[in-house]
């Protein structure tokens, strides 16, 4: 089984987000950059089925630049074998460019199963997944959180609205992975260490002009300051009142 | 041409989905000021036309149905090669969708099949100087972003429960086109098993009340159930409390769970870890219950009771049961 997984390195969750002087972008520094965390999800997942069927091979793709390899080794030492780094300047790269580079990339790179996460948790795009399904016209399943490959096949469950939804596809096949999937594993030393030396292939890009542009970044509307009611029971009637007469909620 | 806004209508068991006819009426406001052109409502499925006519209520000019037994199930292939097919003839200025599961998988795909850009749950939207600009959280909503579209027709699915659905007009009906669209699925929906008993949907629910590690144990939602159930909520949960086995991930709101934008969001036992806020910073009026004073919950809640979750809640329920 070929096995790609789709990486997308994101700020730590605890980063502190600064935006820079243009106004357009955030400064890049001052925080750690981690694997996207549903990526973890899409890499064990990968990992379970190769430890299932004998002579898959896992290959990692991001696109980013030269120290993306950094995050890329995470997944390595998750299991994965090897690497391909599309080098790019990703600052203002939008999700239809992003799938195009990685739809180009995966034309040249055997696959019968894509994994990625659902979506990556500093641009929150959910699309990725079904931009490179349409562009390959490959299936596409989003935020699985129960795959069995059969025989070629894949059943796989996912949470939607109000329902579990079961689907079936043949491979090859994209799915994108969903909190509660598996239980991503911690690598441990050895497979750190193995990991430094599995081969990451650096591929030079360029990139499409971008369909959509950030034109502007601001700061969240910060919120009117809040109000402890008080303390205890005692404080509920006043909560009751602020409800019914201040926020007119109730 | 190039002026109509398509909108992705979803509907679920012959209902309309709530998010979808917050697109429609976003884009019946925005359509005649970006173009002059008209919210046209896009309606995908099988069985699905005899909801067409009532888009005019909440803004359509007109209704575009695709119906055939292909389309029973959402699928996104499927479902995206007949809004593709709609998108092609009509030529639009924009497709607005609801950033539900099917909207974001849709948008997603159509923004491939379409060769444009997408910029998916946005929490604005707004014309300046005949342009389209978006604003969508990113970064955890640590920042917004305002969006602007280099290619058309520019795709925006839209948060749900942010934008207002307006009040039907019960007198309008909008003009129905039946358009037939052959589709290859190429994924297969074998089953689709309800979940949560009809309970109410966090991203659509108007009142959410949350609990987190402070609720202790499992057993101890009953009491924000009861809470809930007199204030028509939903139930929500804080990582910890799903990381810990105590509530389904699909009860989860934070970075790695819902986004939600209820009316009125009480949180209980919860600390307000930054990836909590995520999920939740966008609710109108946050009320919090904690025993500790010090909890970043408070900074952003706009109501805090510093207290016992376990004596608050349940006198809060009955002082409530007076009152409504």
């Amino acid at each position: 089984m070929k096995i790609v997984v789709c990486m997308k390195r994101v700020p730590d969750t605890e980063a502190k987000i600064r935006i820079d002087a243009s106004g357009k972008a955030i400064e890049t520094t001052g925080f750690e950059f981690v694997p996207n965390p549903y990526d973890e999800y899409a890499v064990e997942e990968a990992v379970k089925l190769k430890e299932k069927i004998a002579g898959s091979e896992i290959v990692v793709l991001t696109i980013g630049p030269k120290d993306s390899a950094t995050q890329m080794r995470k997944l390595l030492s998750m299991g994965a074998d090897r690497g391909v780094l599309l080098l790019a300047d990703t600052a203002n790269l939008d999700s239809w460019s992003t799938a195009r580079l990685l739809a180009d990339a995966l034309n040249t790179i055997e696959h019968n199963v894509i994994f990625m996460g659902k979506l990556a948790t500093d641009t929150y795009d959910f699309s990725i997944g079904a931009q490179l399904g349409q562009m390959l016209g490959l299936p596409v399943v989003t935020q699985i959180v129960k795959f069995t490959e059969n025989g070629g096949k894949v059943i796989c469950e996912r949470e939607v609205e109000g329902a579990k939804e079961v689907v079936e596809v043949s491979l090859p096949a994209i799915f994108t992975a969903e909190k509660g999937l598996n239980e991503p594993r911690y690598p441990k030393l050895p497979d750190i260490m193995k990991a430094k030396k599995k081969p990451i292939e650096e591929r030079a890009v360029t990139l499409p002009p971008s369909k959509i542009t950030f034109v502007k970044m601001d700061y969240p509307p910060s919120r009117p300051p809040g109000k402890i009611v008080g303390t205890g029971v005692e404080a509920v009637p006043a909560l009751i009142n602020l409800l019914k007469n201040e926020a007119k909620i109730i | 041409m190039a002026n109509d806004i398509l909108v992705y209508c979803e509907q679920n068991q012959g209902a309309f989905r709530k998010a979808g006819v917050e697109a429609l009426h976003k884009a019946s406001e925005v359509a005649p000021m970006y173009r002059g052109g008209r919210a046209i409502a896009v309606l995908i499925g099988s069985g699905v036309s005899a909801l067409a006519p009532k888009t005019g209520e909440y803004g359509a000019a007109k209704a575009v149905v695709i119906e055939n037994d292909a389309l029973k199930n959402f699928s996104i292939s499927a479902y995206s090669q007949a809004f593709a097919a709609v998108a092609r003839k009509i030529q639009p200025a924009a497709i607005f969708l609801p950033a539900t599961t099917q909207g974001k998988d849709l948008g997603g795909a159509l923004s491939a099949l379409l060769e444009t850009g997408i910029a998916a749950d946005c929490t604005a939207i707004r014309l300046d100087g005949g342009k389209l600009f978006v604003t969508k959280p990113i970064y955890s909503g640590k920042v917004y972003a305002t969006v602007q579209f280099n290619s058309s027709p520019a795709i925006v699915s839209l948060r749900p429960n942010v934008f207002p659905a307006g009040n039907p007009d019960t007198g309008k009906t909008a003009e129905v086109e039946k358009m037939d669209v052959p589709v290859t699925p190429r994924e297969s929906v074998k089953e689709v098993v309800p979940t949560g008993g009809g309970k109410k949907e966090l991203t659509e629910a108007d009142i959410i009340v949350s609990g987190g590690r402070g609720m202790k144990g499992p057993e101890n939602y009953a009491i924000l159930e009861k809470l809930a159930a007199l204030l028509s909520a939903a139930v929500g949960a804080s990582r910890s409390a799903v990381d810990a086995g105590w509530r389904p991930h699909s009860d989860q709101v934070g970075q790695t769970g819902k986004t939600v934008s209820p009316k009125l969001y009480v949180a209980c036992g919860i600390s307000g870890a930054i990836q909590h806020l995520a999920g939740m910073r966008t609710s109108k009026c946050i009320v919090a219950i904690n025993k500790d004073k010090e909890a970043p919950i408070f900074q952003i809640a706009d109501y805090g009771i510093v207290g016992d979750l376990f004596e608050v809640v349940p006198v809060l329920t009955e002082e409530l049961k007076k009152v409504l």
